[in-house]
């Protein structure tokens, strides 16, 4: 959309009652806050309303007015409620004064079509606003978590001196508990040692069957697929539930009849158990891949001599690369991010962070559950610009142009 | 084609048919594809579906009254419970036989377990009993009719002998009764009694809160896929990353942010008591209720309802809404007639998606849900590790698997499972 359509400016009829409508729901909150939300609405209106004239009449300066806005709801920040009060306000009043000259200049329509009628106008920045308080609906609640993870205090909640942005709120404690507690160790460590090897079975034996079931002529393909999609559609309790009878057995029969030590036995039912959840996530990422896999390559390889084995190697292999790491990293973060299943198979000596997080949640409530989140957010986000390159350059490398 | 003109078969350059050539070289082709295929294949089916094959049998099978009473079984095969009347000796001779072995062995305490999930009492009736039945010698001490009554009463009652007989048969459809509130007595299926039925209660909280956690899914996705699918890409793909952060970050991360925004001295409550929208002394009671956890599950669930939407909407071309408004249509009729229809499909996949997911959850009710709040799963985890009545469990996994699958397969029909995307 280009900004091709000329923009004049609007009346003050209009800017005012607009600006001063915002100014007295601003002016609500703050009202209640201080015991009358009428009197808050109304000098919530004139305040802003005066501002607004004060800025297109009398300072007609864009720049000095910007400064003076921001400044001077900072001081009524300030007054009504303290240090926090300022970063509000300050944000208030920069908010004001986008919002007066937005209007007054018509910028709002620059960026729209020529012909759109206002209510049209309207409903175009009304949708605009609903989508942006969905957005902050999915990003708060993991924002939320990272402040107070450097809370002083052994609460879930914002203290007062938080909130004022006193130091002596803010300490890195928990993440010392985190990094010092040998419970949490323990199960970082169970963690790290489970989904790595889970996710190494899963992706070898998922990449081999993805190829198979890439091939043309593969008898009864939909229910092998549907077999083989099952750990991911089945309800986890259900399979939760499924394993603990089979792993139960088989480990008796492990420690029993093979005399295998206990604890590894554990590792290795843990293990199997996620290692099935995983597969659904290669098989459907690895023949995503496949599907726009070339396979005149393969038959070309060959005709100039190639192994089997080195035409998977040499040629196949790099090109579907980028699917099959996506395809890992789902299955890592499946087996790093599983609760269910290792709480009914595993035993304590087995326990991993996301089990230690969820009996934290469940019984004693330690805010190091906070650190330890805000640690998988950053860990996630990781994984997520992970995934997003090899996407590109798996569209690069198809000859996709990149959308 | 010179060749079409000789008679016989085709030939391949080393002289056999071509048919039969072709025949071997797909075969070949087959066998190694079924060879790259069998070893995960084998490990799914003895690993994950031969499990729960399993475990969905526990759901009928009975065999433990039998194999622990084999001789009173037969006897009471014999006996009529209907005419009110109590057994004969030979019954109870046949009991305290069983009896000793089954102490012998200590198997007595799992049978009354068994029992008390039928009939209350049950397991402290063969508890106390076995103690004294133990000392009694089933070849020398008999009578015993009166031997048992005398140790406990409930013997000497006619009910307590047709709870055994009705719980003897090998496969039993009573857990299933179980399940759906029903019990298996000898006048053949009968409803629980009222204040003992809260299974069905929580199968219809079960599909009704996902339900609503389905629609407001989808209300939420509309106005954001729309977005998405209409902004120029890289703005897209920046607010994109805002879907898939949520999307990638840990379950329990988000669970657990739930926890800390909606207690009672939570994230939200303290802000709105701030604001003064919310007296100090009543504020909101966002957790430990159905509310806590369809706000958590809605918001969990929705990058799975905004995927699928945006890529269906991705395909519809703008074009055909100016068409139409160039036609006349209004903005709504445009919208509602043009738009919305070619994006039915996306809705039907996240809802299909979303439901799935959500009539299966457990992590989440157990955090936010208390009691009030707590999801069908959550009672098979309890079945399972608390209560361990593992046969109610199975009958209720069977019966939220079936839901899972029926939908599955609309899922299957409506999208197809290949068409499955991630990320």
């Amino acid at each position: 959309m280009a900004s091709l359509t000329p923009i004049s400016r609007k009346p003050l009829s209009f800017v005012l009652p607009t600006t001063a409508a915002f100014g007295a729901f601003l002016g609500l909150f703050v009202g209640t806050a201080n015991g009358s939300g009428l009197t808050g609405i109304l000098a919530g209106a004139a305040i802003v309303a005066v501002m607004g004239i004060l800025f297109v009449s009398v300072i007609r300066n864009e720049g000095l007015s910007k400064w003076i806005s921001i400044v001077g709801v900072a001081m009524m920040g300030l007054f009504f409620a303290g240090l926090p009060g300022i970063i509000l306000g300050a944000l208030a009043g920069w908010f004001f004064h986008w919002l007066t000259y937005w209007l007054y200049e018509g910028r709002y329509r620059a960026k729209l079509l020529p012909y759109l009628t206002s209510g049209q106008v309207l409903w175009h920045y009304t949708f605009r606003t609903i989508c942006g308080a969905i957005f902050v609906f999915l990003i708060t609640p993991i924002l939320v978590v990272m402040p107070l993870s450097f809370n002083a205090q052994d609460f879930f909640t914002f203290t007062p001196e938080m909130l004022r942005l006193d130091p002596a709120g803010y300490s890195l404690k928990h993440y010392q508990d985190f990094f010092t507690n040998n419970e949490w160790q323990r199960s970082f460590k169970n963690s790290l040692i489970i989904a790595p090897i889970a996710t190494v079975i899963s992706v070898s034996l998922g990449t081999l069957a993805a190829i198979g079931l890439s091939q043309s002529h593969v008898p009864g393909r939909r229910a092998i697929m549907a077999i083989l999609i099952s750990p991911m559609i089945v309800p986890l309790i259900i399979s939760a539930t499924g394993m603990f009878f089979f792993y139960s057995d088989i480990g008796n029969w492990l420690e029993g009849t093979l005399g295998l030590p206990k604890n590894f036995v554990g590792y290795v039912k843990v293990i199997l158990a996620h290692a099935v959840l995983g597969i659904p996530f290669v098989i459907i990422t690895v023949t995503a891949t496949l599907v726009g896999f070339d396979h005149s390559l393969t038959r070309a390889a060959a005709n100039m001599g190639a192994s089997p084995v080195t035409t998977f190697f040499r040629v196949q292999m790099p090109l579907i690369l980028p699917g099959v790491i996506s395809g890992g990293l789902f299955a890592f973060i499946t087996s790093f991010d599983e609760v269910v299943v290792v709480l009914f198979v595993g035993s304590a000596s087995q326990k991993t962070l996301p089990w230690q997080m969820f009996t934290g949640l469940r019984e004693q409530i330690s805010p190091t559950i906070l650190a330890v989140a805000t640690i998988l957010v950053v860990i996630s986000v990781l994984l997520l610009a992970t995934v997003e390159m090899l996407r590109r350059r798996s569209e690069r490398l198809r000859g996709m142009s990149p959308t | 084609m010179s060749d079409a003109t000789q008679s016989g078969p085709v030939l391949a350059a080393d002289g056999t048919p071509l048919k039969r050539s072709l025949a071997r070289s797909l075969r070949v082709q087959k066998m190694r594809a079924m060879a790259l295929i069998a070893p995960l294949l084998i490990f799914v089916l003895i690993s994950f579906i031969f499990p729960i094959g399993k475990m969905l049998f526990k759901s009928v099978q009975n065999d433990i009254v039998e194999q622990t009473l084999p001789l009173t079984v037969q006897q009471l095969n014999q006996w009529d419970a209907t005419t009110g009347e109590l057994p004969d000796e030979a019954l109870y001779a046949a009991f305290v036989a069983d009896m000793v072995v089954a102490i012998d062995a200590k198997k007595h305490t799992r049978l009354g377990t068994r029992l008390n999930y039928e009939q209350t009492g049950m397991s402290s009736l063969f508890r106390k009993s076995g103690r004294k039945i133990k000392r009694l010698d089933p070849e020398t001490d008999g009578p015993f009719k009166d031997k048992l009554i005398k140790i406990d009463k409930k013997w000497g009652e006619v009910e307590t002998w047709s709870v055994i007989k009705t719980h003897s048969v090998k496969i039993t459809n009573g857990y299933f009764l179980n399940a759906v509130d029903m019990q298996r007595t000898p006048e053949g299926a009968q409803a629980q009694p009222e204040d003992k039925r809260i299974l069905i209660k929580l199968f219809q909280r079960t599909l009704i809160m996902s339900l609503i956690i389905t629609c407001s899914c989808i209300m939420l996705s509309y106005p954001v896929a729309w977005l998405l699918a209409n902004l120029p890409a890289r703005s897209a793909n920046m607010l994109m990353i805002l879907v898939l952060l949520p999307f990638w970050t840990s379950l329990l991360v988000r669970t657990s942010a739930w926890k800390v925004m909606l207690q009672q001295q939570g994230v939200i409550n303290e802000t709105l008591v701030w604001l003064g929208l919310v007296a100090d002394d009543s504020r909101l009671a966002l957790i430990n209720n159905a509310t806590g956890t369809i706000i958590a599950m809605t918001h969990i669930l929705l990058p799975f309802m905004i995927l699928p939407m945006y890529s269906v909407m991705r395909t519809i071309q703008p074009t055909y809404l100016r068409a139409a408004k160039s036609m006349g249509a209004t903005n709504w009729t445009a919208f509602w007639r043009v738009y919305f229809p070619l994006s039915v499909p996306g809705i039907g996949a996240g809802s299909i998606l979303v439901f799935i997911l959500a009539i299966g959850y457990y992590i989440t009710p157990e955090i936010v849900g208390g009691t009030k709040g707590v999801f069908i799963s959550n009672r098979i985890a309890y079945h399972i590790s608390s209560s361990l009545n593992w046969g109610l469990a199975a009958a209720l996994g069977s019966i939220l698997l079936a839901v899972v699958l029926l939908l599955y397969w609309c899922y299957d029909k409506i999208v197809g499972i290949d068409n499955v995307k991630l990320g």
